[in-house]
């Protein structure tokens, strides 16, 4: 895997030199942005708990730098900065760990596919948010034995609806890369 | 070993990682000890940003209307709807304390217990967790906030205080699929588990053979140790037998989800469970009797108050209008069977004949809600009861309003020496729930 990576790393120089490029300010910004949008959103706009505006955040980053590692430690970063601000009856560490995971493999998708259409996105979107919530249900039940409801349906809506959020977001931060680029 | 690590590096890393986090994870649970250190940062760190911007929000989208259209009307409001969350709650209490007995005894259990102290504070941010139902106030260990103590609105209990910081606090609705509430029912006072979990209010733990109707009001049982006995929680809309035990769906008093502004109880007092029924407000609001002829009803129709304000502003214009100063040494106690508007007159008339004018008297607007008011003994004596929400009100929560006259005493002010009066007027009066 490494070696394959390391082929298509050098055959997308453009993602490439954005991240480089990509100060870790600005990185750091959105992580905070995102992270205090989803404390606070809902109090400004009722009925928004369902945007997970971290976790796009992290597939962004996980399809874009195509890379495992710095992207499992993104989600890692975003996770744990989550569970810091999660209720005090749920242990830091969930958040974390399954958004460690949604970086690694949104990186392998990308290092697989070409990511660059919308439709793709949008698709991987909708089914690392579901992956997302269910894994954190599982994780919920399994390790702190709490027995916390998950509705499909539910689930399958707000995926969508953070899929088609995903298709402007991920446009507003391709053209962040442009004008890092330039 | 070294090139197997180096071939799977990806995969060796994000197993590394995982199983860092989950020795972490272990370790919190196993030692059932929460990372203060961690969220103490985390909350300092974004909190101030939220309630800063919270109170953007809340200047910016009325900026208009207040200065330009409605000039502080909604400041106004606002501290009008603080101070009747406020009454409100005097109010329940008040109500729970009243029908549990009669006069004397209800005086008694006003004079033993001390009432809930609660203290008022303001939601600025939700929890990062979709599924779970968490809230931060803008209150915390500074104010006296402590971890696990309630927090309620008038309407109803709200959740608890899962995690105290310097300067907010976090509040885990009743609404998380992980809290459970004791509650009791208030006619056959079977006691249940709630649990919101599921998106609907059902109460567990009831028997097929205990006996829970629709309709039927559900309150805090005390028994969960963190809201006080007593509290209204809400109503039974659907009770269906189950397997061994009941289906009882409930419909909670108060909204958890869409509050703004809640009252932490510092110190909780226990109260009785109502026996009376519960005034429920409603969206169908029945018409007050119809006054009776020769009275101006005009003064009577813009009055949109509760019945707690109904019966201060009946005692304050009985008493000016036979220039009675509450709480003033030698003040005359006035006659509070008489009803509010009649002439000096008729007050004199009435004072002598006191029995007569009972009988040719219809029901005091001061009789609120759909439950009506109890008949009186007609020879009872003047300044002994009135009535409030069809419950019997002793005369020792009569009011002071601010006259030129005499001194201004709050509430239920204790005279400054003993008037003769009758045995229940002269009780010591109630003390009111602090806030």
């Amino acid at each position: 895997m490494n070696e394959t990576s390391d082929q298509l790393l050098t055959t997308r120089p453009v993602a490439e030199s954005w991240f480089g490029r990509f100060q870790v300010v600005a990185l750091a910004a959105l992580t905070i942005v995102a992270v205090i949008g989803k404390f606070y959103l809902p109090r400004l706009i009722p009925n928004t708990e369902w945007l997970e505006l971290p976790l796009l955040l992290t597939v962004y980053f996980g399809l874009m730098r195509r890379s495992p590692i710095a992207s499992l430690f993104f989600g890692a970063f975003v996770g744990l900065a989550e569970d810091s601000l999660s209720p005090a009856n749920i242990p830091i560490g969930m958040y974390g760990i399954t958004k460690t995971l949604v970086g690694y493999f949104a990186a392998s998708v990308s290092l697989r596919f070409n990511v660059e259409a919308s439709f793709l996105r949008m698709v991987l979107c909708f089914f690392f948010y579901f992956f997302h919530a269910f894994f954190y249900w599982i994780m919920r039940r399994a390790l702190l034995g709490q027995a916390v409801p998950f509705d499909p349906p539910e689930t399958f809506v707000h995926g969508a609806l953070n899929a088609l959020i995903a298709i402007p977001l991920f446009a507003m931060l391709d053209r962040m890369k442009l004008a890092g680029a330039s | 070993m070294e090139a197997l690590l180096s071939r799977y590096r990806n995969l060796t890393v994000l197993l590394v990682v995982v199983v860092a986090q989950l020795l972490y994870l272990a370790y919190q649970v196993r030692t059932n000890r929460d990372e203060r250190l961690i969220r103490v940062w985390a909350v300092t760190a974004v909190t101030p940003m939220a309630g800063a911007v919270e109170g953007i929000r809340r200047n910016t989208i009325g900026f208009l209307q207040d200065y330009f259209i409605l000039l502080d009307v909604r400041e106004q409001n606002r501290k009008l709807k603080s101070d009747n969350d406020r009454l409100r709650l005097e109010n329940v209490y008040f109500r729970n304390q009243l029908r549990t007995a009669e006069h004397a005894s209800a005086l008694i259990l006003f004079q033993a217990q001390s009432p809930s102290k609660t203290v008022a504070a303001r939601v600025i941010g939700n929890s990062t967790v979709a599924t779970a139902k968490a809230v931060f106030i803008d209150r915390g260990s500074t104010s006296g906030i402590e971890k696990g103590m309630a927090v309620v609105t008038p309407d109803g209990i709200v959740g608890k205080v899962v995690a105290v910081y310097p300067l907010v606090s976090q509040v885990l609705l009743i609404t998380d699929p992980t809290f459970k509430v004791g509650v009791e029912s208030q006619k056959s006072h079977v006691h249940g588990v709630l649990d919101c979990g599921g998106g609907k209010c059902i109460v567990e733990q009831i028997q097929n053979e205990d006996k829970v109707s629709a309709g039927e009001w559900f309150f805090t049982s005390g028994e969960d140790r963190i809201f006080p006995k007593g509290f209204p929680v809400g109503t039974a809309v659907s009770v269906q037998p189950g397997q061994g035990m009941k289906d009882v769906k409930l419909n909670l008093s108060g909204a958890p989800a869409g509050v703004e502004e809640v009252l932490v109880v510092l110190q909780g007092v226990h109260q009785p469970i109502p026996t009376a029924q519960v005034a429920e407000e409603t969206a169908v609001k029945a018409m007050p009797a119809p006054p009776p002829e020769g009275v101006d009803t005009a003064a009577q129709t813009a009055k949109p108050q509760t019945e707690a304000d109904k019966v201060l502003e009946k005692y304050d214009t009985i008493g000016k209008e036979q220039n009675h100063v509450y709480g003033a040494y030698g003040s005359a106690v006035p006659n509070f069977n008489l009803k509010p508007g009649s002439g000096p007159a008729q007050i004199a008339q009435t004072q002598t004949a006191p029995a007569q004018t009972l009988q040719s008297q219809p029901q005091s607007s001061s009789t609120a809600g759909a439950a009506p008011a109890p008949k009186k003994p007609e020879t009872q004596p003047a300044a002994s009861t009135a009535t409030l929400g069809g419950t019997p009100v002793p005369k020792a929560s009569t009011p002071a309003k601010s006259t030129a006259n005499g001194p201004v005493l709050p509430l239920g002010a204790p005279r400054h020496r003993a008037v003769a009066a009758p045995p229940q007027a002269s009780s010591p009066p109630p003390s009111m729930p602090q806030q």
